[in-house]
């Protein structure tokens, strides 16, 4: 006696749920073009095409007068690159003192603001946004004061005998620090600290405190805790803080320009020169597309190696 | 001894932490004292003697002002231009899926990974070939360019940590497209926009590397400072220097403040 009773009709999904399955507005599919048309329009005519204008610039020969011609005449990077290697060298050398200098110095304060400031923490975050707005050209200025010779700095340094150090290790020259490489990695440590401590007070602050609490009732020391724990997952801020100092500095010329001499002279001052004051377009456009390459080469494999690949 | 040892141990990461601040707000004080000084000859380098006579008159030299002028309308046209369409393609990557999202992803990024001599030279190549005159365009254009991608990234973040829910709420309340964007998702997304405005607002304003490719021979504020770090230092830039960095400061604690006071109406 097997009533069979019939399964009710498959009811309407109710419309919460179709709705939900939905994206939130339903636009035409043309949309999401339509937000990017103007924006990509924009970076594609001033950023992609001014980039291909100068590969092809770099392959030209010519004179200002007579005008320029793709000769196809690659020559110029090798060139370009002999005769400026050693600007590139120093460069990459200055920028990565720099960065790692930037590392030690803003890791501490991005540790204190994350960690330790509490009520402090808005007023230390403001101190160190704030210099940005006192344009930067003006507090590098500031160096050449603060750096002066016979200034009270270079008297410390010169009587705790760390001049005599540094002279001997080529940073400084006699008992000046102006017009040295000591003023200039100096000057790029400061300029670009800011870039290294946001990204590292950022990954810092994500960080559960109740980690720190688990690692110190399982009996690790403070330092323990830090190497093994704050560390590792601090590693993203790391990464982009590291980038975000050390591909300015490489291409930057005013710090070289303001606190350097002659001697130090970074790439970012031969291409401005040859740009700006030597009108030689073909050498300038090469030497700046092998810098492009370099830098883009550089932050694919450190990008790879330290494996934060989404930090993009 | 031993206590006094591993009190400063304890303590390391404050003292580092606050030197690295002092590192940090040491030249903008040397900037305000010498805001003060009285120097003798060209250069402002050297301390001699007090007075407030650059406070008194800060446009006393030629083509400051003017070009503190020129700076500011182009910061606030390049940041108004920078934030639309970089909102515009912020939405358009974190609401929408389409098949080009990788290569948009990497133009949008690129700006900000390739160092800006290289932009700049490049753009200057641009020009010099189309034969376009340098000046207060070729800066404005330059400016948006390379503000764009910093706005991305600043409203995407903001976007990205949204709500989808809320809007879908506003929907079943049969509010329209239209209605639900300006009454919902734009009042959450504004935090994003508005960071992402200042910090094109800041780049834009104090940018020196691409203005001095793209600017012909229009004098903008950093490059009147350039010139002049070149010729002798007038005391009126520490001044205006200064007066930056306390308005800064001041417009910070004035959003904080207000932030606090909506915070405790609300609670």
């Amino acid at each position: 006696m097997a009533t069979v009773t019939q399964s009710p009709p498959p009811q309407p999904p109710p419309l919460m749920l179709a709705r939900r399955a939905k994206p939130p507005r339903r636009l035409g599919r043309w949309t999401p073009y339509l937000l990017l048309l103007p924006g990509l329009l924009w970076l594609f005519v001033f950023f992609a095409l001014p980039v291909i204008y100068q590969a092809s610039t770099s392959v030209q020969t010519g004179s200002l007068e007579d005008g320029y011609e793709v000769t196809w005449h690659f020559a110029t990077y090798w060139d370009a690159l002999s005769a400026y290697w050693p600007q590139f060298v120093r460069s990459v050398l200055y920028a990565a003192s720099a960065t790692v200098l930037c590392l030690a110095l803003g890791y501490p304060l991005a540790y204190l603001i994350a960690f330790r400031a509490g009520r402090w923490r808005n007023l230390i975050m403001i101190l160190v946004i704030a210099p940005f707005f006192a344009s930067f050209l003006i507090r590098t200025l500031a160096w050449k004061t603060i750096l002066a010779d016979s200034g009270p700095v270079v008297e410390i340094l010169n009587t705790l005998h760390v001049l005599d150090v540094t002279s001997w290790l080529g940073w400084t020259a006699g008992d000046r620090v102006l017009a040295t490489p000591l003023a200039v990695v100096c000057g790029l440590t400061y300029n670009f600290l800011p870039f290294m401590i946001l990204p590292l007070y950022t990954s810092l602050e994500r960080i559960d405190p109740r980690l720190h609490e688990a690692a110190n009732d399982l009996y690790a020391r403070p330092s323990t805790t830090f190497r093994r724990v704050t560390l590792p997952l601090s590693m993203p801020g790391v990464v982009s803080g590291t980038l975000l100092t050390f591909i300015p500095a490489t291409g930057d010329y005013i710090n070289a320009d303001l606190l350097g001499s002659t001697d130090t002279r970074m790439i970012g001052n031969v291409i401005q020169t040859q740009f700006l004051r030597v009108l030689d377009y073909p050498t300038a456009a090469a030497l700046s597309f092998i810098l492009m390459a370099a830098i883009l080469f550089a932050v694919t494999f450190y990008i790879r190696k330290s494996g934060t690949e989404d930090l993009l | 001894m031993t206590t006094f040892v591993n009190r400063l141990k304890r303590r390391l990461v404050v003292i580092a932490g606050l030197l690295t601040l002092a590192y940090l707000l040491l030249p903008v004080v040397v900037v305000a004292v010498f805001s003060f000084n009285k120097p003798k000859g060209r250069f402002n380098y050297e301390w001699q003697e007090f007075s407030t006579d650059a406070w008194k008159d800060p446009c006393g030299v030629s083509g400051l002002c003017g070009s503190l002028s020129l700076s500011l309308q182009i910061a606030l046209w390049a940041t108004l231009g920078a934030t639309v369409l970089g909102t515009m393609i912020a939405f358009a990557l974190v609401r929408y899926r389409f098949r080009a999202r990788g290569v948009v992803n990497s133009l949008v990024f690129l700006p900000m990974a390739m160092p800006e001599v290289v932009m700049a030279a490049s753009l200057l190549t641009l020009f010099l070939n189309m034969g376009v005159r340098l000046g207060f365009w070729t800066i404005l254009i330059a400016h948006v360019m390379f503000c764009l991608s910093f706005v991305v990234v600043a409203v995407k973040a903001r976007v990205m940590s949204m709500d989808p829910r809320l809007e879908q709420a506003a929907q079943d309340l049969y509010a329209g497209p239209v209605q639900t964007f300006l009454r919902v998702t734009l009042p959450i997304a504004a935090p994003g926009i508005a960071a992402g405005a200042l910090l094109a607002f800041a780049l834009s304003f104090d940018d020196f590397i691409i203005t001095n490719f793209t600017s012909g021979s229009t004098v903008t504020f950093p490059m009147f400072v350039w010139g002049s770090a070149q010729r002798g230092t007038p005391v009126q830039i520490n001044v205006v220097g200064t007066a930056m960095f306390v308005v800064a400061v001041l417009l910070v604690l004035v959003s904080m403040a207000v932030g606090n006071r909506r915070k405790r109406q609300k609670g």
